[in-house]
């Protein structure tokens, strides 16, 4: 029989998440932390869906129990050199205050 | 959920659960660790994984010592590779006072043991390749400090307790804590109550609101502290490099990331834990100018966590005025991880009885009304 790969850019196989199951880990957020599921490349948004469904089928189909994880910045990964201009162009705390 | 414990732990970060492991050691396992989320979800999961020696009391030193070599034997005795790798911390420093502050803790880390050494600009590019020396006068280098990956460590310990037979229930969040009189009688949470007469705050930045459901106020103030991580790179920076100037501090994990973040002077107390373009933006400059060519690095993800900061820098560790049994272990600032194997080794020791350690004195909460107050100089970010 074949694996079922759940997390194309760390790798992470059905089997290993049976496995980080049975060792307790048995949230979105555990289960990222163990496996490394979603802290790739493409930071979750190819593997998130699967694992959700598989965490669902070995809690026994419980859809809710299988929150996504808190999707965090950045979108893609990024140079540093498009972060690191002049310090007059950045966000002062004001503007950030703005934003909430 | 057990019903009762001698010793309830409120917080399953690394300070709750080092203690628990520590005491289990001990064969005190009528313990519960109480934890509102998952492992790993409070500030205990969201660090550096720094582990220095380099600070500016004897004390610090002394009990970092100790928990670096209590980190060297985490992995086997736990059996979870925490990643434990001493490549070193290398602090820069750009002005006189910084490098004056440097020289001072040297001679210090040095009558301790520790083998600090003060080194040029161009010897520092020898251990962290692609330093820029411009601005730099002179350099903190200690080969024994290190790196750990954190959430094995919590997890270790979380595994080490529970098979030893502490219970740790994650997902249980404390909503109220009953006394009568001076004792307490019950921990209430929201999924069931727990009689017992001994709680330990462990609740990192939510301490203030767990002491609050005794009645207890505490000094202790939460700061949002941010920090990013690289896509994954060859293996080629040692060190921990550390920039007095702007408190920035970045690392090579072992999966080869980038790992660090940078304080932020304008950073209001909050318990604010969204992630700010404001932080990338400074942390990138940062890295930029002690590393030049990072700015070829893609940045893969930024989060934040946060510090449990007290008025003098130091933890508030030990029992309260108000109440009997209500044990504090919270204020670890930015150097929770790295104080939390010997502080839960020794707070084990003090609670059973076993040793009876100053620390839980000099550090309680009474201090700060005592006025007794000495300040840590050397806290980062
Ligand atoms: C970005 C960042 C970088 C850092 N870098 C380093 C570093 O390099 N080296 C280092 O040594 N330290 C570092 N630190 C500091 C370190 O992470 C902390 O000092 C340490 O994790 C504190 O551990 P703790 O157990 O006290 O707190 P936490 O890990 O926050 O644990 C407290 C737990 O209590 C739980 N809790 C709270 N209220 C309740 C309740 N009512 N009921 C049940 N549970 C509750 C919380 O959910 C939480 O999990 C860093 C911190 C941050 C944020």
């Amino acid at each position: 029989m074949g694996k079922t790969i759940v997390c194309q850019c760390e790798d992470v196989t059905q089997g290993d998440l049976e496995d980080a199951f049975e060792q307790g880990f048995r949230d979105l957020e555990s289960l990222k932390r163990y496996t490394g599921l979603a802290t790739g490349l493409c930071q979750g948004k190819c593997c998130i869906a699967h694992a959700a469904r598989f965490l669902a089928a070995l809690k026994g189909g419980d859809e809710a129990a299988a929150d996504p994880p808190r999707t965090r910045p950045l979108l893609q990964p990024t140079p540093i050199s498009c972060f690191a201009g002049p310090e007059e162009l950045s966000a002062s705390p004001a503007s950030r205050e703005g934003q909430k | 959920m057990r019903d009762r414990a001698d010793l309830v732990i409120i917080g399953g970060g690394v300070v709750g659960l080092s203690l628990a492991y520590h005491l289990a050691r001990l064969g005190f396992t009528d313990v519960v660790v109480l934890e509102q989320g998952y492992l790993c979800f409070g500030a205990s999961g969201r660090n550096g994984g720094g582990v220095r020696q380099q600070w500016s009391t004897e004390e610090n030193i002394q009990l970092m010592k100790e928990s670096v070599q209590m980190f060297r034997r985490l992995s086997s005795e736990t059996g979870y590779n925490v990643w434990f790798r001493q490549g070193g911390y290398l602090f820069l420093a750009r002005d006189a006072a910084s490098a004056q502050g440097l020289e001072a803790n040297v001679k210090l880390q040095n009558r301790c043991g520790v083998p600090t050494r003060l080194i040029s600009p161009a010897e520092a590019q020898r251990v962290v390749p692609g330093l820029a020396p411009a601005g730099i006068q002179v350099c903190a280098y200690n080969p024994t400090d290190g790196v750990l990956f954190p959430f094995p460590a919590v997890w270790g310990m979380a595994r080490a307790a529970t098979q030893l037979g502490v219970a740790v229930e994650t997902f249980t969040r404390v909503t109220a804590i009953e006394a009568r009189g001076r004792q307490i009688v019950k921990v209430v949470t929201d999924r069931g109550a727990i009689a017992t007469n001994r709680v330990v705050n462990a609740a990192g930045a939510w301490s203030v609101q767990v002491a609050r459901l005794l009645g207890v106020e505490l000094p202790n103030k939460p700061y949002r502290h941010e920090i990013l991580i690289s896509e994954p790179l060859k293996p080629f920076l040692d060190p921990m490099v550390s920039d007095l100037s702007d408190g920035t501090y970045f690392s090579q994990t072992m999966r080869g990331e980038i790992c660090g973040g940078v304080s932020d002077p304008a950073e209001p107390s909050s318990m604010e834990t969204r992630s700010s373009l404001r932080f990338l933006e400074r942390m990138c400059r940062a890295m930029v100018r002690v590393v030049p060519t990072l700015a070829n690095v893609r940045v893969m993800r930024q989060w934040a966590g946060f510090y449990d900061e007290t008025p003098d820098g130091q933890p508030i560790l030990g029992r309260v005025d108000e109440v009997d049994g209500f044990i504090q272990l919270h204020g670890f600032g930015g150097h929770g991880m790295m104080l939390a194997p010997i502080v839960g080794k020794l707070a084990a020791e003090w609670i059973l009885r076993k040793a009876d350690h100053a620390l839980f004195q000099r550090y309680d909460l009474g201090r700060f009304k005592r006025g007794e107050v000495q300040k840590e100089t050397f806290s980062i970010g």
